[in-house]
């Protein structure tokens, strides 16, 4: 029979948390999942296409990472239900890819004794070889196939053709499936065959890396540590400012130029008015925030590889768990600052129920990249930039402060939550400290090349379609004449009688509509607004930043910022909240206390500062 | 002794991991990370705040465990060394 007619094997990887599953699935199929070096990276079960040199295809399955088949997360039972093959809609696969960290063998090899106990045709991959032969790790693979009783491979997940051993032997496999040749049977002491297979093939030097205790001894270090973590997290704001400036002044003035440009050449009218006042002017304003967004995603993937979150998670614990989270819930929210979506999913990650609810209700408070062009338009317009106490960016020190003021209100947030359960019980942190590896410079390349194009695709997509329609509430009945009477101006200041008492005039309530789908388009709005407001052509060809900072007060500038803080209004996050618990009555509990939060502090800061005279 | 009552950077042997209640999986998940009868630990580094967590290396791997999941964790008496 022809091999290519075969119905495809079905493949599926599996190991302990962070052995270099995806990053070998990214390999064999070519796909580019998340890679980062910590555990719990893969939530969810994901499907590639491996095409083996002898033309048979396979179809090859990423799965979360586990301890043991005894789930204690969801991540973890996601993989035992595809395994054991009682995931929802899926046949078990046909053979285990076991992947087995080299350096931590004494763990991993009591997970793929487990596995091999399934009774399923499998493959044991020894990663990180490369890892494993810096720190002089020696491990006598033919001696471990013989003792396993089933075929053994060495891989390198991260270098090009490191998996191609591997896919010899699946091809090889593939011929004639047949079970492990040897197993242990019901009850047997795990421990002790792990121990006599590692007494007989592997030789280590010492137990852990050098340079990871090196490294823990400062990193870890209960005063210098935290200074270590405070120090790097503000770096990342200051950068976040200082270095996207000349960046951002080139975008705004391609902009510029090109808005007068296409404004000169066509005649006046709708055309003219939908290119330059609605797409150049809508999503020129959003497009200028890429470097920040692309600064921020630099930093946050480099620290995701470093290896550094899990050591923040652990300093960090003992604050988050007295305010009803736990070290655990960390990364999740770190994750959050580039988008909650995946924040609330990389939850599932976290063992306690009651840990993970609190942290998927409190993540839409971490201020997500969506939300940093709103930051920026305003810092920008009403902060003026200054060198404050010789280094710091005042600006940067504005954002900064802005993000730490969604952290405080997400501890405050989950505190009340806490008091509120009244629990009592035991919260489990169990949580592993990987080895730190060097971020390689063309993965962050690759990664930021990703967020780019996300972002553009955002960009040429939602937020085009949304400026257009936008552009047509505002243009029309009228064409133009005036906004205010327009659609849009119209359903603006209807609105504007709820939020005046925070300081939010009728353009902003207008773009706090599109801003629902997403975030990024209150920006575009004000934009797109402000471009139509202003009939004399030059001053629509101008940023936006000027505009409103001659057209608000400073109090509704603060009260939007504050607004934003907390802004409830992203229907993917509420959608996401909704599949995660899969509860409406969460859902609606997490719109309702942000808006709520929102609200009332964007009128306590309006009020107050209307009371200090920057009304 | 038990693991959370071990001082920084002195070896200990794991005697047996005890279940608070029944079906404790906590208990459960410590015997699967490897803490057995038999096994070196050590406690690396301790947390900024009220010395919680603790680091603990157990065969090739660190873990962070709060002191509530560390006192689960019987040591051999004497085996100091
Ligand atoms: N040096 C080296 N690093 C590797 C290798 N394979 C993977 N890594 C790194 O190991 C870390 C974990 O890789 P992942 O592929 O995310 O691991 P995973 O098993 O999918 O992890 P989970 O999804 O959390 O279970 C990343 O930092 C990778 O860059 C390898 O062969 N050599
Ligand atoms: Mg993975």
């Amino acid at each position: 029979m022809n091999a290519e007619t075969l119905a495809p094997l079905r493949l599926a990887l599996v190991g302990n948390p962070n052995c270099g599953k995806t990053a070998l699935f990214n390999q064999l199929t070519g796909s580019r999942q998340k890679v980062a070096n910590y555990a719990g990276v893969t939530v969810e079960r994901k499907e590639g296409r491996l095409r083996g040199p002898s033309g048979r295809s396979y179809a090859v399955l990423d799965l979360p990472g586990a301890y043991s088949l005894n789930a204690a997360s969801l991540d973890e039972a996601v993989a035992r239900d595809v395994i054991r093959g009682c995931y929802p809609g899926e046949a078990a696969p046909d053979a285990l890819v076991c992947v087995m960290d080299a350096t931590n063998l004494r763990l991993h090899l009591r997970f793929a004794l487990e596995l091999r106990e399934l009774g399923k045709p499998m493959i044991v991959a020894v990663n990180m070889m490369d890892a494993a032969r810096r720190r002089g790790i020696g491990i006598d693979l033919v001696e471990l196939e013989r003792l396993l009783g089933v075929p053994v491979v060495e891989t390198v997940a991260v270098r090009r053709h490191g998996a191609r051993a591997l896919v010899e032997r699946i091809e090889r496999m593939a011929e004639a499936l047949h079970a492990p040749t040897q197993r242990l049977g019901k009850g047997a002491d795990l421990h002790a065959e792990t121990r006599r297979l590692l007494a007989a093939t592997v030789r280590m030097p010492a137990r852990t890396a050098r340079i990871d205790d090196a490294l823990d001894r400062w990193l870890l270090h209960p005063l210098f540590g935290l200074l270590a973590l405070a120090m790097v997290m503000f770096l990342i704001f200051q950068a976040v400012y200082a270095w996207a400036t000349p960046l951002m002044d080139l975008i705004d003035a391609g902009t510029a130029w090109l808005g007068e440009t296409v404004g000169a050449v066509l005649p006046e009218g709708p055309l003219s008015s939908l290119l330059v006042d609605g797409i150049i002017a809508g999503v020129g304003g959003v497009i200028v925030f890429l470097p920040q967004i692309l600064i921020l995603f630099a930093f946050i993937l480099a620290l995701e590889e470093s290896g550094y979150l899990p050591r923040a998670a652990f300093l960090l614990d003992r604050m988050m768990a007295s305010a009803g989270l736990s070290g655990r819930s960390f990364i999740p929210l770190l994750s959050s600052f580039a988008c909650a979506i995946p924040g609330i999913m990389a939850t599932r990650s976290i063992q306690d129920p009651r840990d993970r609810l609190a942290t998927i209700l409190v993540a839409p408070l971490m201020t997500c990249s969506a939300r940093l062009p709103v930051y920026a338009l305003l810092i920008g317009a009403f902060i003026p930039q200054k060198t404050v106490w010789g280094v710091f960016n005042r600006q940067g020190l504005v954002l900064f402060g802005l993000y730490a003021a969604g952290v405080a209100s997400a501890l405050l947030v989950s505190w009340v939550m806490k008091q509120w359960r009244r629990d009592k019980g035991e919260h489990a942190l169990l949580l592993e400290l990987p080895s730190y590896r060097v971020p390689h410079a063309r993965d962050l390349l690759i990664g930021l090349w990703e967020r780019a194009m996300i972002f553009l695709k955002r960009v040429g997509g939602i937020i085009l379609a949304l400026t257009v329609l936008l552009w047509v509430l505002l243009y029309f009945p009228n064409g133009g004449a005036d906004v205010t009477q327009s659609l849009a101006g119209r359903i603006g200041q209807a609105l504007s009688v709820v939020f005046a008492p925070v300081g939010f005039n009728w353009q902003i309530c207008i773009a706090l509509i599109p801003g629902l789908a997403a975030r990024e388009v209150a920006v575009s709005s004000l934009a797109t607004v402000y471009a139509l407001s202003t009939a004399d052509d030059t001053a629509a060809a101008q940023a936006l930043a000027p505009l409103i900072n001659d057209g608000w007060s400073l109090a509704t500038a603060l009260s939007l910022l504050v607004w934003y803080i907390y802004a409830p209004m992203c229907i993917s996050t509420l959608a996401t909240i909704k599949r995660e618990t899969n509860s409406w009555k969460q859902m609606a509990g997490a719109t309702g206390y942000l808006f709520a939060l929102a609200y009332a502090a964007a009128f306590a800061t309006y009020q107050v500062a209307v009371l200090l005279g920057a009304g | 002794m038990r693991l959370a009552e071990l001082p920084r950077r002195v070896p200990g042997i794991v005697a047996s991991v005890e279940d608070q209640g029944p079906n404790d999986s906590i208990a459960r998940r410590l015997r699967e990370l490897g803490f057995v009868a038999g096994e070196q630990v050590e406690v690396v580094a301790v947390g900024p705040m009220g010395s919680e967590p603790i680091l603990v290396q157990v065969g090739f791997t660190r873990f962070a465990l709060r002191r509530a999941e560390a006192a689960r964790v019987r040591l051999l008496d004497g085996a100091g060394a």
